[in-house]
């Protein structure tokens, strides 16, 4: 009984000892952002090595779940005769919830992993304590750009997500189903407002951002640096941004949207 | 084969000056292991000094608390003449800018070039403009043998040669001192033999301070200076490589000879062998002939005996 009780309070303890060495790694990728704005060329790398390898499976994505939504969208409103409605029915649920999140599920299972195995693999190889031997501190060289890139291109992708969702809708309601373009787009013109829905999914999406990369490259930074390690850091990552997000998702949607 | 005495001032009885990193009294552990207890060493400013000891002993350790990779639990590390665990961050980093470490793997990054890793130390601590920075890289690339690789990614190169770009690297800023972590671990005999003279023409050409953690034995004690070995968290025995050839210490023999049995043991701490083998499950049903035929086993204490049994 006491052995329990001893298993549970050091494993509490070593949570908390891993949220706090989180939380330092944060302060300190935060404290790097003046090296970036001196070498941009190092952000813009990782932009391209982050949102670009991403891009693919985010517009994939986002055009079949448009598409997914335009069709039980039409067959829960058609019944009402209320299927004009699908088109702005489509755009809400994917600016509000529905791109900022799925996004995020994407960019923590394809680009979080492959930052959390690149950081990990350079920890194992030793090319972190090298960089800093040679009086270079790898949080500003390595961490910080990755980190700050995964925050700026996350917004970018969940809105192409939406664009591209909303289009898939529009193949599968208008081109399809034959439903009339104009109630298509002029609804969600009416409806969808600039602030609540647009710019609350934007917030929502560079929340999931830090997230997801805060994670990520805590994850392989702090990773034990054997393949067994790697290995854990990866799938924790995938794991621990993912609930994480779909946490913060309820408590902003429960913030934003609260009347 | 053991490079002969040269005369050079043994580190504990150097000048001051003469001394570069004078370790005091230094304690470390990773959990409840204890790795060093007390360690004190002084290692001078000038020659080719080795760290020699068994695996596990804490020599690759014993490189981060010097290079400040690491902070002790107690003791202090000086070098050059400053407590590099009381440093800030940027004193910190300056005293690593005269500093160069060879690691094992060779540490280079992946994403760059031969020619790229070696301008990287120099391209972020000076500004030199790109032809002399070209000239730069290409010389010491020249050091090493390795001109002709410069456009090579570390993936297309051998153990050795990623070795010897790391070096070429580490000596870039023309440092005080060069840490290497067992240079020559997993290299074939040529690889080994071009390392060792490479550490050794290195260290002659810069008249700088080299320190060698290796357990190869024969390498590092035909280039070393001195020689420092370490075990059970403390310098068990210092002195000029001839010196340590003639110890008497039963220690340093069964190291210098490599020993499978002596002081270090060749069976790591556990119960009696027969106390094990009853907990076995189903062991008592086991017939009287084998149990006689493993008692006679139960008291070996070297691997001769054990495998006699």
């Amino acid at each position: 009984m006491l052995s329990v009780f001893q298993k549970t309070g050091h494993k509490t303890l070593s949570i908390f000892q891993r949220l706090g060495r989180a939380n330092i790694f944060l302060l300190q990728i935060l404290a790097g952002v003046g090296s970036l704005l001196v070498r941009p060329g190092l952000l813009i790398r990782q932009m391209y090595s982050v949102g670009v390898q991403t891009l693919i499976i985010v517009v994939v994505a986002g055009l079949f779940v448009g598409m997914v939504m335009a069709l039980q969208s039409y067959y829960a409103l058609v019944d009402f005769g209320a299927e004009d409605s699908v088109g702005v029915m489509v755009a809400l649920s994917l600016l509000r919830e529905l791109a900022p999140v799925v996004t995020g599920l994407l960019f923590a299972g394809r680009a979080g992993s492959a930052l959390t195995a690149e950081i990990g693999l350079m920890k194992a190889t030793e090319q972190l304590s090298g960089m800093e031997m040679m009086a270079v501190n790898p949080l500003q060289r390595v961490i910080a750009p990755r980190f700050f890139a995964g925050v700026l291109t996350m917004p970018m992708l969940a809105t192409i997500f939406s664009a591209v969702g909303v289009l898939g809708a529009y193949l599968v309601a208008v081109v399809l189903l034959g439903l009339d373009y104009g109630p298509f787009w002029s609804q969600p013109q009416a409806k969808v407002d600039l602030y609540l829905d647009i710019y609350n999914g934007v917030i929502k999406s560079v929340v999931f951002g830090v997230l997801a990369t805060w994670i990520a490259v805590f994850e392989g930074y702090d990773c034990i640096p054997t393949s067994e390690g790697l290995g854990q850091a990866t799938t924790r990552t995938v794991v621990h941004s993912s609930l994480a997000i779909l946490f913060m998702d309820f408590v902003l949607t429960a913030v934003m949207f609260s009347k | 084969m053991s490079k002969q005495s040269t005369g050079h001032t043994t580190g504990a009885g150097a000048a001051g000056n003469d001394i570069l990193v004078k370790i005091t009294d230094l304690h470390f552990s990773r959990g409840s292991h204890k790795i060093f207890d007390g360690l004190s060493m002084e290692i001078p400013r000038r020659g080719v000094t080795a760290i020699m000891g068994p695996s596990g002993t804490g020599k690759t350790t014993l490189l981060k608390l010097i290079g400040g990779q690491l902070k002790p639990d107690a003791g202090k590390v000086e070098v050059d003449g400053q407590n590099i665990h009381r440093l800030k961050t940027g004193q910190l980093y300056d005293l690593r800018k005269r500093m160069g470490m060879l690691f094992q793997s060779g540490a280079l990054l992946t994403d760059l070039t031969v020619f790229e890793n070696i301008a990287y130390p120099l391209r972020e601590h000076t500004k030199v403009d790109e032809n002399l920075l070209r000239e730069l890289v290409l010389m010491k690339l020249n050091a090493v043998g390795l001109r002709g690789a410069a456009q090579l990614m570390p993936s297309e190169l051998s153990g050795g040669m990623a070795r010897r770009v790391a070096m070429a690297r580490a000596i870039a800023l023309d440092p005080m001192m060069i840490m290497y972590d067992e240079p020559f671990t997993g290299q074939d005999p040529i690889s080994m033999g071009v390392l060792v003279t490479l550490i050794e023409q290195l260290n002659a050409a810069l008249n700088i301070c080299s320190i060698v953690v290796s357990h190869d034995v024969q390498e590092t004690m035909s280039i070393a200076d001195y020689v420092h070995i370490i075990s059970n968290g403390k310098v068990i025995e210092s002195g000029t490589a001839d010196e340590l050839n003639h110890s008497q210490s039963e220690w340093t023999k069964q190291f210098i000879e490599g020993l499978a049995d002596g002081p270090v043991p060749f069976h790591y701490p556990a119960p009696p062998l027969m106390d094990d083998l009853y907990e076995m499950p189903g062991f008592e049903q086991a017939n009287a002939t084998s149990q006689a035929s493993i008692h006679g086993s139960s008291n070996a204490s070297s691997p001769n005996q054990l495998f006699k049994g």
